[in-house]
């Protein structure tokens, strides 16, 4: 075990994945010259050359199609789009083309296409610049959509990407970059479509993904101090997803809360309470809540995005409202 | 409008055994055509079904380009391209019907012919959604070969109208800065749906848009198969030994409607009378026995032969089985992973559980 910044986790992954296999080449804007926005590809171009870590022009239709094109022929081609707002550019090529051919062309072909990309607010960016629009591609069959919260997941879940047949989009976050966590040494094959009970508890489910597990996990600790016994589900894959996890969790707790940072109408919220009602309904103790971000072009003003995102007091406010309607007593907590 | 066809090469009939198949191809594209249109108007082809009347001639010259070592990438007015390269028209046939033995194994239909063995990566029913991927063919080439005579290369088609979608400029501009095997053919046909060029680009010299990219362009009668072929081929030899795109424009004429089901209002009487008499596959067959390249007698059996041809690809078709619902998720992925959702429309989300007493 190594302790490592989620950035450095990404990074090694993908020299490892370079140094493994030929057919694994990198595109995206500025990820080559200029070392990545983020530095995820700090070093890669010097080790690898140019024409395995390619930067692109401008142009998210035309390379994220190209990579498509690409990885028809065999290669693995991994993009970086700067932040997931601008995959809306080449929303065509994934959801048109990525996503069908395996299927549309009767299984003659596949797509080893990797789609790195952060989401997520709370730099101050606006609105144009921090959506969390990952719902909109966990839409869509064909897609596979991971959300790795820790370095640990980052790395076994883009190794699996990559080595994945099918277009995978890989969903980071500002946020998480900075955040450290341990890592196996050794090679880690996540398993794509899996959710982990990351923190044990017996009195309510969190269910979450990406940033929102870092949160919950904070939040289960504090509350864990005041007698209360939170369990937490890491999602880990919006597409495929792990729905019985999920289920056998709220069995367990009988009260669930999603905490998300997409916007709440149609979101991964709304998936989630739909599958609990279905798939636990019997054993909620109270209906499924969820917190979720304000639904408005974020604003630019820091106490506006402050107020319009979710956080830890937002997740303990409706985590307290929620054992407040059920009655919850520290007796119960301690059965 | 009237698009000029200041062809650059000038063809001459060639006698010998080409001419003979060139015919023999576009006499089959024209009887699968007519009997797809019939088909439909039958209720046994779904969906959208645009031919590729009046374009035979650049069908059949592009193909005949084309090694088949290449790649090509098309649009939804296919069928012709996966009869020229090569393809059966029974399996073709059968696609069009939605059967198990189509080529995309029913699951592309009409706009969405794919054939890995001859290398047709695709019909592509989005406007423009294939150039993005053609030109990534051509990267990944570059990764597996190096240029010479002998390279494989990509060939992307798309249509007038869609000269004018962001993907083909973008793809230009890549194709151009990272050096890639490629040709576009945009093929001309004078309309997109009900649009003509000049309404829908501002430069309707099609083949120069790609000044912009250093891509050379050039344009040919697209009526004469020769004239397609060897521009076609000149474009390819570039694109291969320079790793240098090209742009390719073919000038033809859409004999019928957009799809089957447009009764093309928009066009004259006069105007379709007169695209009538210049259809290039009569045009072609009245050449050829006047310069005895072919007899009556061949040609009349030409014909016939790829009557009979389409015949028995309609009976194929229809005796093969219809897919399976059982089926339904076969292709879902290509790498299995656990909990993706095989549920029918009525089925719970998570196995019901049971209720609590
Ligand atoms: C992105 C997109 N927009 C619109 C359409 C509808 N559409 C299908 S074909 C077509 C016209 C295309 O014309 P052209 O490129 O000249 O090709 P042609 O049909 O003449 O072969 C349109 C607008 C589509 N399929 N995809
Ligand atoms: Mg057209």
């Amino acid at each position: 075990m190594t302790v490592m910044t989620y950035r450095q986790a990404l990074h090694d992954t993908l020299r490892a994945e370079l140094q493994r296999d030929e057919s694994v080449i990198l595109l995206g804007e500025e990820i080559g010259v200029f070392e990545g926005s983020y530095k995820i590809t700090a070093g890669l171009l010097t080790e690898f050359g140019p024409a395995r870590v390619r930067d692109t022009p401008i142009a998210e239709e035309g390379f994220v199609g190209a990579a498509i094109g690409a990885a028809m022929l065999g290669m693995r081609p991994v993009v970086e789009i700067m932040t997931i707002n601008f995959s809306l550019l080449a929303i065509d090529q994934l959801v048109n083309h990525a996503a069908k051919m395996h299927a549309m062309f009767g299984g003659q072909v596949s797509v080893p296409l990797v789609i790195r990309t952060p989401g997520g607010g709370g730099q101050q960016l606006a609105a144009t610049h921090s959506q969390n629009l990952e719902v909109w591609y966990a839409h869509v069959p064909g897609m596979k959509v991971v959300a790795p919260a820790t370095p640990a997941d980052a790395k076994a879940l883009l190794t699996a990407a990559i080595r994945d047949d099918d277009p995978v989009l890989f969903l980071e976050n500002l946020a998480l970059y900075n955040t450290k966590g341990e890592v196996p040494d050794t090679e880690q094959l996540g398993r794509i479509g899996s959710a982990a009970v990351v923190r044990p508890g017996r009195d309510l489910t969190v269910v979450s993904y990406s940033r929102g597990v870092v949160i919950a996990l904070e939040v289960a600790n504090q509350l864990e101090r005041d007698g209360v016994s939170i369990e937490v589900v890491d999602l880990r894959s919006l597409r495929p997803l792990d729905r019985e996890t999920v289920c056998a969790s709220v069995r367990k707790s009988s009260r669930a809360v999603v905490l998300e940072d997409d916007w709440l109408s149609f979101g991964v919220g709304a998936e989630i309470a739909a599958t609990v009602q279905e798939g636990a309904f019997d054993y909620l103790d109270a209906p499924v809540r969820r917190v979720a971000a304000a639904e408005i072009p974020l604003p630019y003003a820091k106490p506006l995005e402050r107020a319009a995102l979710p956080s830890a007091a937002d997740l303990i406010r409706v985590i307290g409202e929620l054992l407040d309607a059920t009655r919850f007593t520290h007796a119960e907590g301690g059965s | 409008m009237t698009v000029e066809r200041e062809s650059t090469s000038t063809s001459v009939v060639d006698p010998g055994p080409t001419w003979g198949e060139y015919y023999r191809q576009m006499s089959l594209i024209r009887a699968f055509e007519l009997r797809a249109a019939e088909m439909y108007q039958r209720a046994k082809i779904g969906g959208y079904c645009h031919l590729n009347l009046g374009e035979e001639a650049t069908v059949v010259g592009l193909m005949a380009a084309l090694e088949p070592r290449d790649y090509l990438f098309t649009t939804y007015r296919e069928h012709g391209y996966a009869l020229a390269r090569g393809l059966e028209p029974g399996p073709v046939m059968a696609e069009l019907f939605g059967k198990t033995t189509g080529v995309s194994g029913g699951r592309g239909g009409s706009m969405h012919l794919f054939d890995r063995k001859v290398r047709l990566l695709g019909g592509y029913g989005i406007v423009g959604g294939q150039i993005p991927p053609a030109t990534g063919a051509a990267l990944a080439l570059t990764y597996r070969g190096e240029p010479g005579p002998n390279a494989e290369a990509v060939m992307c088609l798309l249509g007038d109208g869609t000269t004018n979608i962001g993907a083909f400029h973008e793809s230009l501009n890549l194709a151009a800065l990272w050096h890639l095997p490629i040709v576009y053919v945009i093929v001309n046909n004078g309309l997109g749906m009900g649009t003509p060029v000049d309404r829908s680009a501002a430069e309707p010299d099609l083949y120069k848009r790609g000044c912009s990219y250093r891509i050379t362009g050039e344009r040919v009668d697209g009526d004469d198969v020769i004239a397609v072929r060897d521009a076609a081929n000149a474009a390819l030899t570039r694109a291969r030994a320079e790793r240098e795109p090209g742009l390719l424009e073919t000038v033809s004429n859409r004999l019928r409607g957009h799809s089957v089901v447009d009764p093309a209002k928009y066009r004259s009487k006069q105007e379709a009378e007169r695209l009538r008499a210049l259809d290039p596959v009569h045009a072609v067959r009245a050449r050829l026995i006047a310069e005895q390249v072919l007899d009556e007698d061949t040609a009349r059996r030409i014909d016939e032969e790829a009557e009979a041809r389409v015949d028995a690809a309609v009976a194929f078709a229809d005796a093969s089985p219809d897919p399976d619902p059982a089926t339904l998720f076969q292709h879902a992925y290509a790498t299995a992973v656990p909990n993706a959702p095989h549920r029918l429309p009525a089925d719970p989300v998570v196995p019901v559980p049971e209720l609590l007493p």
